[in-house]
């Protein structure tokens, strides 16, 4: 999808959220100065070409005490990952499922998935599924958890 | 607390918010509720950080930026400096230390996808240590199936 300046400035104006009135279509189109039919017009073109993956609520993982948010890593067979990472990404307890390169020999893991637990035991339940699931296809696995927030920003486009 | 009007709104509107003049009202109606009343407990849910935020979710790299997950392995009397480092860079969006020889990793997003290699360069530069750039190869799922 092209974007053009307008596409940008609704973009600038929703990323941290849409406004919380009755109308928030129309406050955007205020703001962007353009008319409530337009802004809802390339917000339906943006959702369907999926530079807007989807519209609502954010939760907070955290907040909601999923308190042991592990990012699990695997190394699988690059011949069968598109197969088993599809898999893995359908579980309910997977948020983020991606192929990322190996970097040998430090890093032999090519499998991502970010697994949420209420507690590490949970977690570990959980990413023990996964083994199960993945069976002889996975050569090794680890669990990293994050000890410290060194910094937190969301994504964001200058305005 | 969390009622289940609440439970209602974390499991049902993370996504298919309507795109229509009065789309508070039409989700209200899906819930059962009014749309004075979401809309005062959407303020209240943002408010107790139980969301982070309500509205579009856009796609990192379609709106044309570079977007990278990077991995340092840093000696434990050396993290401070180089985390001040990193965390100084605009382009650097989250920064995490886990346990792991990979010590550090954090998310790098830059205006454009040419804009990554310099970033990076800088960061080595600067700390004096290699990146173990991993950039996401394919997607298999995202989305938040959470369940309260």
């Amino acid at each position: 999808m092209n974007m053009d300046a307008i596409d940008r400035a609704i973009i600038v104006a929703t990323q941290e959220g849409l406004p919380l009135v009755p109308q928030p279509y129309h406050a955007v189109a205020h703001q962007v100065g353009i008319e409530p039919d337009e802004v809802m017009a390339r917000f339906r073109i943006m959702l369907e070409s999926g530079v807007i993956r989807r519209i609502g609520a954010v939760p907070n993982h955290y907040a909601l005490g999923y308190k042991a948010n592990g990012m699990t890593v695997w190394d699988v067979a690059d011949e069968r990952i598109d197969e088993l990472g599809k898999r893995i990404g359908q579980l309910d307890f997977v948020s983020h499922c991606y192929q990322r390169p190996r970097h040998l020999p430090d890093w032999s893991y090519n499998l991502f998935a970010m697994v949420h637990g209420h507690d590490r035991t949970e977690t570990e339940r959980k990413a023990q599924q996964i083994a199960e699931l993945l069976g002889g296809d996975c050569r090794a696995h680890e669990i990293l958890y994050s000890t410290r927030i060194l910094k937190k920003t969301g994504l964001r486009i200058p305005g | 607390m969390m009622d289940s009007l609440d439970r209602a709104i974390i499991n049902h509107l993370q996504g298919g918010f309507p795109v229509c003049a009065n789309p508070y009202a039409e989700a209200a109606k899906q819930l059962g509720t009014s749309e004075i009343e979401l809309l005062a407990r959407i303020k209240k849910l943002l408010g107790d950080r139980v969301l982070t935020r309500f509205g579009p979710m856009y796609h990192a790299e379609r709106l044309g930026g570079g977007l990278s997950l990077v991995a340092m392995k840093i000696p434990p009397n050396d993290f401070d400096r180089v985390a001040g480092i990193v965390n100084r860079m605009p382009e650097v969006a989250h920064n995490y230390a886990r346990d792991n020889v990979l010590n550090m990793w954090f998310v790098l997003a830059t205006e454009t996808p040419e804009g990554q290699q310099n970033a990076l360069d800088v960061i080595e530069h600067e700390t004096g240590y290699p990146v173990f750039n991993m950039p996401k190869i394919k997607e298999y799922f995202v989305e938040l199936k959470l369940r309260v």
